[in-house]
């Protein structure tokens, strides 16, 4: 296993005829949080959707996952490898209930330990079990977004798309949800990408941080570095 | 009083062929949101590959025929889907549903071509229900309660028509484990709730589409091997069925199985009983097309009231 997790070269995506991205490289250390900053429209969703070449947009250039080239792979089989990805607006199934959507994230799995991992994200997520058997589209937002995240580690993924977790969540809610992203980082080693607006928690669990701007990186460097300057300050954490 | 029980009966036999059209057009209601007008023409197709095998070319038992004809008709619906609609863009419904009306068309006027527009004869031995292990022999006999007669109570209860209310019940049952009991039917429920979430939970959307339509050309086909031997086996043989099995799965909210088969006999009921006594005024007995309105106007009647269905999913999110 490389030190690298994931790195991006040049890459540009589109939606049609708008383009968003133009040309972003990063690049994120196995075991690391790293976090993506940056206002609306800066293309923060595109660079995750792009990473994991979404159907949705259409993209170039170069991402190695894990020591391979999977700049030319579908969704489905990025996700096979080991990529899990949680969209904004949570991504769960609606219809279906809290324990199916569990059953979904382990769906690239052939192992027998799914119910063990179900089990573990039920003890990390007491509510979950509460709700078990009721649809996931019930769910509070911020249960919804529990079930989101259990379900992307469900497939014991290596590195963990996180995209705008906080967003629509009581600031309470959003403490809670990213101590419990710096627990699983470091009990389980999962290495994070999480494009964030509320820079300053974000940040404090990060260990590096880039800044984009209109579709490419703007700033980038380690978090701690990041979060002291006087730019960043200004623009994203509100100083 | 006897008249109205045996228009309920008749109403829930013909409520039962309306419901294995219904079902297999919720399937692929729920994996594409579209409406597939050419379901009728897929059963219609898959019941002439069983005649086909059973009949007119191989002599096989009309188990054995029926079980190649549902491969073969899953075949093809899953070729159709491949061919012809995997590359449009599914959230653009309109080109889709048009293109289903064109499969219609092909199939219907293929189908007259090669076997032309009468009714085949079908010899008694192609009749599923009289075929199968156990029950067969009960259906094909002649008890005094279930006959073509009048039986004591003064109705008339088919045998076959017990029996394809319970063929269909079968069905429902093998399509439940199907969707709720494998990991197959699970990515299937799951691309049905949410097609971008399944791709990124490492379901391959487009093989799930497929499984999507061959599940639904195959029970299709079984639905129309099961009612051929009483709508008679000809290429239009779905046509008055299909808007029936419309208003039958719109009624049961086109994304419920269940509530496709409970859509199926309410249609029935309503058709026999409602049109039964217009028939009986007089002035009203020469609307001899009023029993095609009925399912549009039942049709209607749901969409305006509940949109969604009896048993269909509104959805409810809490954001």
């Amino acid at each position: 296993m490389s030190d690298i997790m994931l790195q991006v070269k040049d890459l540009q995506a589109s939606y049609g005829q708008v383009d968003v991205l133009r040309g972003v490289d990063l690049e994120v250390k196995t075991g690391e949080v790293c976090v993506i900053l940056g206002a609306n429209g800066a293309g923060k969703t595109t660079t995750l959707r792009a990473i994991c070449n979404m159907p949705i947009v259409q993209s170039s250039g170069s991402i190695t996952f894990a020591g391979q080239d999977v700049s030319k792979a579908d969704t489905g089989g990025i996700v096979g490898q080991g990529m899990a990805h949680v969209p904004q607006g949570r991504g769960t199934f609606p219809e279906l209930s809290t324990m199916e959507n569990l059953q979904l994230g382990a769906y690239v799995r052939k192992d027998k330990e799914v119910d063990d991992d179900v089990d573990r994200w039920f003890q990390m997520f007491p509510v979950l079990k509460e709700r078990k058997d009721q649809a996931a589209g019930s769910l509070s937002g911020g249960e919804q977004q529990m079930l989101a995240v259990s379900r992307a580690l469900m497939s014991r993924p290596k590195l963990l798309l996180l995209d705008e977790p906080s967003l629509g969540l009581a600031p309470i809610i959003i403490e809670d949800l990213f101590g419990t992203f710096k627990q699983i980082n470091q009990d389980e080693g999962t290495t994070m990408l999480i494009v964030e607006q509320n820079a300053n928690l974000a940040l404090s669990i990060a260990q590096s941080a880039y800044v984009l701007e209109t579709g490419s990186i703007a700033l980038s460097g380690p978090a701690a570095q990041l979060r002291d300057d006087p730019a960043v300050q200004e623009a994203y954490l509100g100083a | 009083m006897t008249l109205f029980l045996q228009r309920i009966i008749d109403g829930l036999q013909n409520g039962a062929i309306y419901s294995v059209v219904a079902i297999p057009m919720v399937l692929i209601f729920k994996a594409t949101t579209l409406i597939n007008f050419a379901q009728g023409e897929l059963a219609m197709i898959g019941a002439f590959f069983a005649f086909v095998f059973a009949v007119q070319a191989f002599n096989m038992n009309i188990i054995l025929a029926t079980i190649l004809a549902m491969i073969l008709a899953a075949a093809l619906g899953m070729a159709i889907e491949r061919t012809m609609l995997r590359s449009f863009d599914p959230t653009d419904h309109l080109p889709v549903v048009l293109i289903t009306l064109g499969v219609f068309y092909i199939i219907n006027a293929l189908a007259g071509d090669i076997w032309n527009y009468q009714a085949q004869n079908l010899p008694d031995d192609t009749n599923l229900l009289y075929q199968l292990p156990l029950i067969g022999d009960w259906m094909q006999g002649r008890s005094s309660f279930f006959t073509s007669e009048t039986n004591r109570l003064g109705l008339r209860i088919q045998h076959d028509s017990v029996g394809l209310v319970g063929a269909l019940l079968l069905m429902l049952l093998a399509l439940h484990v199907i969707l709720n009991r494998t990991k197959m039917g699970l990515a299937f429920r799951g691309v049905s709730s949410n097609t971008e979430s399944s791709r990124l939970v490492g379901i391959r959307v487009g093989r799930i589409l497929s499984f999507g339509w061959g599940l639904a050309c195959a029970f299709g086909a079984l639905g129309a091997i099961l009612v051929m031997p009483r709508i008679t086996l000809q290429p239009n043989m779905m046509l008055t069925v299909l808007v029936y099995a419309l208003a039958a799965a719109a009624f049961g909210g086109l994304d419920s199985v269940g509530g496709a088969a409970i859509g199926g006999f309410a249609v029935g009921l309503l058709n026999s009983v409602i049109l039964g006594y217009v028939a009986d005024i007089d002035r009203l007995s020469s609307l001899t097309a009023a029993p095609l309105a009925m399912p549009v106007v039942l049709l209607l009647v749901v969409l305006w009231f509940k949109p969604q269905g009896l048993f269909g999913t509104k959805t409810v999110e809490r954001v």
